[in-house]
């Protein structure tokens, strides 16, 4: 039997990459149908942070001094790396539930682009982080926070925002893959997120930590990406540039090592991860 | 074990496939075949292999060893061609709940690479077929259970593939739901698919099957059709209820002077039961015997052996689906 089996007719490269792309939007706007019907899925992405502001901005900000500066315009920056890092959730959750409810096994025996099925979902996380940024930045005008250095900084500012996000959401990509269920997935926002945008100079200047917390705040990555939007949309108080490690020195340099190291290291993850199903 | 009529190429086709878990062996040398246009069904308990099998046909999964063919192509080496050949309906219902019914469809038809457009009839067509033209616009979250496997199956159909996999279509359904999704399996059947369906069910197996393959620890105990399985365990049972368990042992005398064996005693229902060669004329031996010893039974039967029997003879424990709990995994 086995000599019988049809040899296949090969496909042009340019069809297959025109359904690679096809594919991949049509999961793009599965979830943006979800968005829709659902749109309380949204609120991780706005009601939240917009909380968070409001709780920094006003109840403890009211206490906080940031010597020489506006606590606002301190803040907002810390805000928005915050979100960014948590562009690793709703992909790290829509990948879970899709891989317990059988969705991933439907696409994967469908003849649809193997690629697809990772790009839409990331794409779709992707998108739904951009539209938090937007809110978070219109939230930011609104409360005071302007950028204060000119188009090309702020734009810069935004980009590696944008950029940082895109490396977190290929981490979620690789560990909604990794993770076996919903409440793994929530635990590690709370485990691994929480400290890593709270113990940095995310919320606070680290000056006032313990000396062995602020050394582990001042080498965090997160504080490195917070120094960097500060220093692009020109928001760092007085006397604060530079800065005891040299990802603080550095930051817009350290921050793009880090955010393309993430990608370099956890895309290939993902995609092996992926194609390991076809053994397990 | 595969037994496939002379020149006819089977549709689904599969030869010594292994998979192994780490240390458990899920398939130790499965082979199946499945000719065009009939239902192949494999039997079997939960964690029989069925599902491994299913996964490697669909292209989901790679056997360590064997081979595979499904619509022509190898699952392994082309498992493209295989895609566009197949419909899968897995375990659960994974369909999307948080979309309509027909934005399910018309997704899926578009991973089908057909054009919006058509996406969008052929699904309302399979909504219409399936009877959830009303429920079309609503979210499926709000379906029922019987109500999502039905689009399930309906998203495998979206681009009327020539071979359908079925794993275990009706577990966990309500009786009522059950026999829909019969109806509309056969109804798949008569329109030409060739459909390979797991189940735990020998009652679903005996009525949509053609062939069926019993799976056991992950191999094939027995396959040929459901009548083959029935006879090759032998002849056939005369069944004698005995409404007073008083009579048990008398009676079970004269039924093993009748047919020169002993009966077997199915206590819940006070019923013996006993293999017979000569089929009436052993029956008119007990129903002798009984009369002479003056016993007044309440019901005395010929019948041919059940495939629960059947799967009891072949692998030593009981059928998988005369348990009472469902197990729904």
């Amino acid at each position: 039997m086995a000599s019988l089996a049809s040899e296949p007719r090969s496909r042009p490269f340019i069809t297959r990459l025109g359904w690679a792309v096809s594919d991949s939007w049509t999961v793009v706007r599965r979830h943006l149908t979800h968005i829709r019907y659902m749109p309380d899925k949204l609120l991780d992405v706005t009601i939240q942070p917009i909380m968070f502001v409001v709780l920094f901005a006003y109840v403890f900000g009211s206490a906080i001094k940031v010597p020489g500066g506006n606590y606002r315009s301190f803040l907002m920056p810390g805000i928005y790396a915050q979100n960014m890092m948590f562009a690793s959730m709703p992909i790290m959750a829509a990948l879970v539930q899709d891989m317990q409810r059988g969705v991933i096994d439907r696409f994967r025996s469908l003849p649809m682009s193997r690629a697809a099925v990772l790009v839409g979902h990331a794409g779709a996380s992707f998108i739904e982080s951009m539209l938090g940024l937007v809110i978070m930045l219109l939230c930011g005008l609104f409360i005071g926070w302007r950028p204060e250095l000119g188009v090309g900084s702020t734009l810069g500012g935004i980009g590696l925002l944008m950029l940082f996000a895109f490396a977190m959401t290929s981490v979620g990509t690789f560990l909604g893959l990794i993770v076996k269920s919903v409440e793994a997935a929530q635990s590690f926002g709370f485990i691994v997120m929480f400290p890593l945008t709270f113990i940095a100079n995310t919320f606070v200047p680290t000056a006032g930590m313990p000396v062995w917390l602020r050394t582990v705040a001042n080498w965090n990555p997160v504080s490195a990406v917070v120094q960097a939007v500060r220093t692009l949309f020109g928001n760092l108080p007085p006397g604060s540039h530079g800065g005891p490690t040299w990802t603080l020195a550095h930051p817009v340099l350290s921050t793009l090592i880090f955010a393309c190291l993430l990608i370099a290291v956890f895309m290939p993850l993902a995609v092996w991860r992926f194609r390991r199903m076809l053994l397990e | 074990m595969v037994q496939h009529s002379s020149g006819v190429r089977p549709v689904i086709y599969a030869e010594g496939l292994v998979k192994r878990f780490g240390q458990v062996t899920a398939l130790s040398g499965v082979s199946l075949a499945a000719d065009p246009g009939t239902v192949l069904g494999l039997l079997g308990p939960n964690g029989a292999g069925k599902t491994t099998a299913v996964r490697i046909l669909t292209t989901l999964l790679i056997p360590d060893a064997g081979h595979a063919e499904v619509a022509g192509f190898d699952v392994v080496r082309h498992p493209q061609e295989v895609r566009e050949r197949i419909g899968l309906a897995g375990q659960q219902a994974s369909v999307d709940e948080y979309l309509t019914g027909r934005d399910n469809l018309v997704m899926v038809g578009r991973l089908y690479h057909l054009p919006s457009r058509q996406a969008r009839s052929r699904a309302d067509e399979l909504l219409a077929r399936f009877g959830l033209e009303d429920a079309a616009g609503r979210l499926v979250k709000t379906y029922s259970g019987g109500m999502r496997r039905r689009l399930d199956l309906a998203a495998s159909l979206v681009a009327a593939p020539p071979v359908l996999l079925l794993d275990e279509p009706t577990t966990g359904l309500d009786p009522r739901s059950r026999t829909d999704m019969w109806t509309v399996i056969e109804g798949l059947v008569r329109d030409g698919t060739t459909l390979l369906l797991t189940t735990q069910y020998l009652e679903e197996a005996d009525r949509l099957a053609d062939h069926i393959a019993v799976v056991d620890h992950g191999r094939v105990v027995a396959a040929g059709s459901p009548d083959t399985l029935k006879k090759s365990i032998g002849g056939e049972r005369i069944d004698v209820a005995v409404p007073d368990p008083k009579d048990m042992a008398v009676v079970r005398a004269a039924i093993a002077r009748a047919v020169g064996r002993e009966p077997d005693l199915d206590l819940e229902l006070n019923r013996l039961t006993v293999p017979v060669e000569a089929g009436v004329r052993d029956l008119t031996a007990v129903v002798r015997e009984l009369d002479q010893a003056g016993i007044v039974v309440e019901d005395i039967g010929l019948r041919r052996p059940t495939l629960d029997e059947v799967f009891m003879t072949l692998t030593g424990h009981e059928g998988p689906g005369s348990g009472q709990t469902e197990e729904v995994s």
